[in-house]
């Protein structure tokens, strides 16, 4: 009787284990590189802190960022030894000033709402495109935001034009390539989860050009994690 | 020497004085004290309207709630099973006052419900939508305010003050609002909390719905229909304030969007921008 109590012990628990071992296997593969959160190197000068943050736009982040989805429009950010991660949770340090720049690989795919073509909630609420000063971009030429609705920031990004040489196919994008650069500043306030998103339907193929990456955090969606 | 048990007749009586006497005092309590702790709250006319329904239709489920109380403890303190043996209750017998009663005061309760929500509806609306031909039309001058739902985020725009578009929702205290909810995208939902106000936001469709604002306060913005990812994070506030700085919210608003206003399309009810627009 105790035997058979045992065995039935031993089952339950072998079970259980393996339960266990399938849900940690399925988490791994379904647990994407993007949704991680990459910390952005703090400096402090004069006693406050900045953070200087790089990120950059492309129409395909490839196979080597994507396997499951290589034609994923999506934002890369730039590690502190130069390297691209596909990584869109980013680390902030509150009450920080973030110097952002922005590498645009991307064509123009037209806001629906022509708003959004006007910078909102940086310093200045105006832009450097291409070193010079902007304050509204053509709807029509948009290819992407940037925008954090809870810092109520928005930034247009400038398409690449569609006849433009050496125009980047996947991701990563080498600076010699077609590309705008967009650099603005802006302040995270107090800690907290902030989801930043694009509000161009720039989802290639999909209903209402707001499916797929649109819909996936670690493609055109993220949060600024700041702690 | 035991005290006999009462007759059946005296537990009926005992368990209707006990839930009239328990119900009159609940009742009281809830119309009196309940409008201040129900929602959505004092923000509009309409708010206050919809804590008035709240009150009555709460008021009026007070006496239920009470009777079935007073019934639920009186039965497990009267009946329970006190040893001995175990033996069937008396037969329950048709009782045809007891339907014709039951008949009277649901179907009496039933239609004054029915008269009162509609004559609440056709008051003004109630702060809900009420679709391109809003039945309930409120009189005198009204604000116009076009309220833009897009995946994720509400703009507003304000057509009487050159077609202003703004992602902040600000109105003018003790005005009479009429807000024309629509959508660029997929189906969402308008919510302004405190105001009282809900209407959905469905692209193609002017969804029109009135909102009489009280005095200077903030209320929340929140999407009300599941509409994607960050469904949960599409939220703002929104505040009401003296006419003197609305007027000056307005003018400041109008500069800082001045550069991208002539790309704004002409005011108009609804929008169809192309959806499928994607280079790449």
């Amino acid at each position: 009787m105790r035997a058979t109590g045992f065995k039935v012990l031993g089952v339950a628990v072998g079970l259980a284990a393996a339960a266990v071992l399938i849900g940690l296997y399925v988490s791994k593969l379904t647990t994407d590189n993007g949704s991680k959160a990459y910390t952005v190197p703090v400096q402090t000068q004069g006693g406050h802190k900045v953070v200087d943050l790089q990120i950059e736009t492309v129409a395909a982040v490839g196979p080597q960022f994507s396997p499951a989805h290589p034609d994923y429009v999506s934002y890369l950010v730039r590690d502190a030894q130069g390297k691209w991660l596909r990584r869109t949770v980013w680390r902030l340090p509150a009450n920080a000033t973030v110097h952002m720049t922005i590498y645009n690989f991307d064509g123009a795919s037209g806001l629906r709402n022509p708003l959004y073509a006007r910078p909102q909630g940086i310093d200045g609420n105006s832009f450097m495109l291409d070193g010079k000063a902007t304050d509204f971009i053509n709807p029509d030429d948009t290819s992407h935001t940037f925008a954090v609705p809870a810092y109520g920031l928005v930034v247009p990004l400038t398409g690449v034009a569609d006849n433009a040489k050496n125009q980047c196919g996947y991701a990563p994008c080498a600076l010699s390539m077609a590309h705008h650069t967009i650099t603005f500043t802006f302040h995270t306030g107090k800690v907290g989860h902030y989801r930043w998103q694009c509000f161009v339907p720039c989802a290639a193929g999909w209903i209402d050009g707001f499916g797929g990456p649109m819909q996936t955090i670690g493609y055109m969606d993220g949060f600024l994690d700041v702690i | 020497m035991a005290t006999p048990a009462p007759k059946r007749a005296e537990h009926g009586k005992r368990v209707i004085v006990g839930g009239i006497v328990l119900s009159v005092v609940a009742t009281v309590l809830v119309a009196v004290f309940g409008g201040r702790f129900l929602p959505p709250g004092n923000g509009s006319v309409q708010a206050s309207g919809q804590v008035l329904d709240n009150t009555v239709m709460l008021a009026i489920v007070t006496p239920v709630i009470a009777g079935l109380l007073v019934f639920f403890i009186y039965v497990l303190s009267q009946f329970r099973h006190r040893g001995g043996a175990l033996v069937d209750g008396p037969p329950l017998r048709d009782d045809s006052r007891v339907r014709v009663w039951w008949i009277v005061v649901t179907s009496v309760t039933v239609l004054f419900l029915a008269g009162f929500g509609t004559f609440e509806l056709l008051q003004n609306g109630s702060g809900g939508g009420q679709g391109p031909d809003p039945i309930a039309v409120p009189a005198g001058t009204k604000l116009p305010v076009q309220v833009i739902a897009q995946q994720w985020q509400f703009t507003y725009r304000y057509p009487t003050y050159g077609g202003l578009e703004t992602p902040q929702l600000v109105l003018p205290a003790n005005t009479y609002i009429e807000l024309h909810v629509t959508s660029l995208d997929a189906i969402h939902s308008f919510w302004a909390i405190e105001l009282g106000v809900k209407a959905d936001a469905n692209p193609g469709v002017d969804n029109v719905a009135f909102v009489k604002t009280k005095g200077p306060r903030t209320f929340h913005v929140r999407c009300a229909e599941l509409c994607g990812l960050w469904h949960g994070y599409m939220f703002n506030n929104g505040r009401v304030v003296p006419e003197a700085q609305f007027t000056a919210w307005v003018k400041s608003q109008q500069s800082d969007f001045a550069p991208i206003a002539k790309y704004l399309p002409k005011y108009s009810t609804t929008y169809y921008p192309d959806p499928q627009r994607r280079a790449g």
